[in-house]
């Protein structure tokens, strides 16, 4: 499949199914909330307010969330906090990608008893608890973006390296891939320029997949303090805060707890609707 | 089938070891000693702290005192608690989070198995959309928003239970914490089981036996649901992982005094030895519980062992 019908595929399939274009839709919408609400507001997320702590939300003032324990303004905060999340994720996400597609390709291309050891490899992987080594790895080290990256996206590459594997044991058997050989690319130049663009389709719906996983790891380790560190914020900070205010401000912890649930069903119902177009036999689970 | 259990076993042993080294390395590389305090110890003060922990040992040879000790169930000292060991701590919490992750895992299964078959049975209807819908928002809305939202509806809101461990003394304690924990692993289970349900009502010894006439209670009851249980089956060990996280979250909420309310603790006082010990026992816990479903599985389903 190439760039072209890969793009008029997804149109299409976006003009037909519902649970594509609305998840879709409103993860538009919270995105560009997110990019351009901080900006636009005339509150800042970082200003205190002793004041006007614990206000409702109100249209007076342009307190659309209210404001926290601090005085801090929610709506910006939220706002902030979805930035955050969802910067996070899809780094993190990116980061799976390369992992999952530099070993799932080579495995599934060089194959044979590498494959299998590579192969054996990660399925023993896959009865790790990585989360409590990223634990570990977050309490152990200073915490930074970067960190936080590289622990979530070293987590989540397994199922991409299989994924990867299996569709790049099919393309090697075509013939541009034995044209390429014929006039003597070397192997690693098949993988990166002959094999891996063609994998672009199969990938996009699984990182579709990886993202809410991703959001999911990270808002884990913010709430429970091991993430985003203050003055930053992340949806999971936020919960955190709200669980400790609930009994005075239960908005506090409702509109982030909401939002952050919003944003993981429209990421796991825009993933199981992709799946169902580029790979139909994948039963969705 | 012996020498499949062998195997299993083989292989289990390497992936613990690969976790204990991993994670003893990466406490090991920790920027700063566990012991950097406020202000500056005289340095023969800092060598005998150096020394009773055996942090002037060259690393091989701490490694292999911390694993000869892990055998023993010594998971040495810890470097907060300062009157326990680790091997207490843990110890100590075991009871209470075993109880809520096995009331958890026991709800989980009946009520996921039990949703997933009606919704096979009733494919399409209202039934099945509806326990859908709930298993998408089961798996996607994680347990640290779903367990505040229930302690904010049921405990603050209604005031029906108690919000907190330390709050209320009876039995009505555990409910909340136990949904909590069970909802995404029912929400998993239920789509697991109305997949593979329908695929084996689907299959053509349940033909045959509705052609001898039997009824849709009995065909379930005994010809489809064994085979139907595989795929859930084979999901009990990332099950058991996924409670493990989730106990660490509702412990730290509702305040349980269990082994995922010690690692929160550890990990934000920078406990390094507690949190160590802690990621080792879960380790070794879901490799162990991988272990024993494969070879349950193995057991069911011949095609397996002779792979």
């Amino acid at each position: 499949m190439n760039a072209g019908m890969l793009v008029s595929r997804f149109t299409t399939e976006m003009r037909r199914s519902r649970s594509v274009r609305f998840s879709g839709g409103i993860l538009l919408v919270i995105a560009v909330a997110a990019a351009i609400g901080p900006w636009i507001s005339p509150h800042s997320y970082l200003t205190t307010d002793f004041d006007g702590r614990f206000i409702e939300p109100t249209l007076n003032g342009l307190r659309l969330f209210g404001t926290d324990d601090l005085g801090r303004d929610l709506f910006v905060r939220a706002l902030t906090g979805v930035r955050v999340t969802l910067l996070v994720a899809i780094v993190a996400s990116l980061v799976s990608l390369i992992i999952g597609i530099a070993y799932g390709a080579v495995a599934g291309y060089v194959g044979g008893r590498i494959d299998a050891v590579m192969m054996r490899a990660v399925d023993a992987l896959y009865a790790l608890p990585f989360i409590f080594l990223v634990i570990l790895l977050m309490v152990v080290f200073e915490r930074n973006f970067l960190l936080i990256f590289i622990a979530i996206g070293a987590i989540n590459w397994l199922d991409m390296a299989r994924i990867v594997r299996g569709q790049t044991i099919s393309l090697k058997q075509r013939e541009f891939v034995d044209a390429a050989k014929l006039i003597g690319v070397p192997p690693w130049r098949i993988i990166f320029r002959h094999i891996t663009p063609n994998l672009m389709g199969v990938v996009v719906v699984y990182v579709t997949l990886t993202i809410p996983q991703a959001i999911l790891v990270e808002s884990f380790l913010s709430f429970l303090g091991l993430g985003v560190q203050e003055p930053q914020t992340s949806l999971g900070a936020l919960v955190n805060g709200g669980v400790s205010q609930m009994e005075r401000a239960r908005w506090l912890l409702l509109i982030p707890a909401v939002l952050l649930a919003i944003i993981l069903l429209c990421f796991n119902f825009l993933g199981d609707g992709l799946r169902d177009v580029f790979d139909p036999r994948q039963e969705s689970r | 089938m012996l020498r499949f259990t062998l195997l299993r076993f083989l292989w289990a042993i390497p992936t613990l070891l690969l976790v204990i080294v991993l994670a003893f390395l990466m406490v090991h590389a920790a920027p700063g000693g566990p012991f950097d305090a406020e202000r500056a110890l005289p340095p023969e003060i800092e060598a005998n702290i150096a020394m009773v922990y055996h942090l002037d040992e060259p690393l091989p040879q701490q490694f292999t005192r911390y694993l000869c000790g892990i055998l023993k169930g010594d998971f040495g000292p810890s470097y907060r608690y300062r009157d326990h060991t680790v091997g207490e701590l843990i110890g100590n919490a075991i009871p209470i989070s075993l109880k809520l992750g096995l009331f958890a895992m026991t709800l989980a299964v009946i009520v996921g198995v039990g949703a997933g078959t009606l919704a096979a049975l009733r494919r399409n209807s209202l039934t099945d959309r509806l326990t859908m819908a709930f298993a998408m928002t089961g798996i996607s809305v994680p347990v640290f928003v779903v367990a505040p939202l229930l302690v904010l509806f049921f405990a603050v809101q209604l005031q029906w239970l108690p919000a907190s461990w330390s709050g209320s003394s009876s039995g009505w304690r555990f409910l909340l914490p136990v949904i909590a924990l069970a909802l995404p692993q029912v929400a998993y289970i239920a789509r697991l089981t109305r997949a593979s349900m329908i695929d084996v009502l689907g299959s053509d010894f349940i033909r045959t036996a509705r052609a001898q006439g039997l009824g849709t209670a009995s065909i379930v009851r005994y010809h489809a649901m064994k085979p139907a249980m595989l795929p859930v089956l084979s999901y009990m060990g990332p099950a058991v992982a996924a409670i493990l996280t989730g106990s660490v979250v509702v412990e730290e909420i509702f305040g349980i005094p269990g082994v995922g309310q010690f690692f929160v603790r550890g990990a934000l006082n920078r406990d390094y030895t507690l949190v160590l010990g802690i990621v080792v026992f879960y380790a070794a816990l879901v490799i162990a519980l991988n272990f024993v479903v494969d070879v349950l599985y193995g057991f069911l389903d011949p095609r397996i062992r002779h792979q």
